[in-house]
């Protein structure tokens, strides 16, 4: 029976250990797609400022409050503009750069439709 | 034919990287977040002389301008703009808050007794989260409220020509 209690209580342990490895994973994913506004050419995730180190753990604040990843980013974007995220959304700044790969590829796909066309003939 | 459109491409090619850089040249490359985040965050918060605990809803109501300061005992370039704080504390239509960030509390006390109190209210942010929901990256930085909204940011020390910004707002 001691047994059995001391199995169920390690067992309810690690459950919860499970759930706080995902909020971890979460966070870390999200600071990785934050750009450290301070340090030049670092994500929030590599960085050991002050202004890293307070922003991971206001991350993880928001992760503890239920905050979904889209709720964060759309928090920070508020606070600090679209120059945070390392994976900018998609708004009329961002068109160009969103459908640059779309229009090249168009461009090269009506290249070799021609070609293609032409040798047919 | 063919050779004329390349020919065409080209220049259009050339002239559009012309205009970037050239458009580039005139950006600085100093970043200054460009922040839309207007409203006062609601936080509570312990103050460095007074045992009260202070929520920032109830500090910012009143009808006049507030001055909210972020700084620290460790910020050097905190020291250079106290002397304009304390100045500026003389003027009774502006209220000096100030946001102790990331400090220790016998540090800040002392660098308060050295260099004199411009603030009504020293709120304390151990985490430097409440910075965060501010908005700022660092210290010093400094607000300029009015009827409880932001109305002017100032990233790194404040100088005679901001003093002299924030005093024709005031007027």
């Amino acid at each position: 029976m001691k047994f059995l209690k001391l199995f169920f209580t390690i067992l309810i342990i690690f459950t919860f250990n499970g759930l706080k490895a995902d909020e971890i994973k979460l966070q870390n994913k999200i600071t990785k797609n934050l750009r450290c506004l301070i340090c030049q050419g670092q994500s929030v995730y590599d960085s050991d400022s002050e202004f890293a180190i307070s922003l991971k753990l206001l991350v993880k604040n928001k992760i503890e409050d239920d905050l979904t990843e889209d709720q964060i980013y759309e928090l920070l974007i508020k606070k600090y503009g679209d120059w945070i995220l390392y994976d900018p959304k998609l708004n009329k700044n961002t068109y160009f750069l969103w459908f640059l790969p779309l229009l090249i590829f168009l461009f090269g796909g009506a290249i070799v439709f021609k070609k293609l066309i032409k040798i047919k003939r | 034919m063919s050779n004329r459109i390349i020919y065409f491409l080209l220049i259009i090619f050339f002239i559009f990287v012309y205009v970037t850089f050239y458009k580039g040249l005139n950006k600085s490359n100093l970043y200054t977040p460009n922040s839309n985040e207007m409203s006062i965050p609601e936080f509570s918060s312990k103050t460095l002389f007074k045992k009260k605990i202070f929520n920032t809803k109830k500090i910012f109501n009143k009808e006049k301008f507030y001055l909210l300061n972020i700084w620290a005992s460790w910020c050097v370039p905190c020291r250079d703009e106290h002397p304009f704080l304390i100045n500026l504390g003389k003027n009774k239509k502006i209220e000096i808050i100030g946001l102790n960030y990331k400090d220790d509390h016998n540090n800040a006390k002392k660098f308060i007794n050295e260099l004199g109190n411009p603030y009504s209210i020293i709120l304390l942010d151990r985490s430097g989260t409440k910075a965060i929901e501010l908005g700022a990256i660092g210290v010093p930085e400094t607000f300029l409220i009015h009827k409880n909204k932001i109305i002017k940011r100032y990233f790194g020390p404040l100088n005679s020509k901001l003093i002299e910004e924030i005093e024709s707002y005031i007027r």
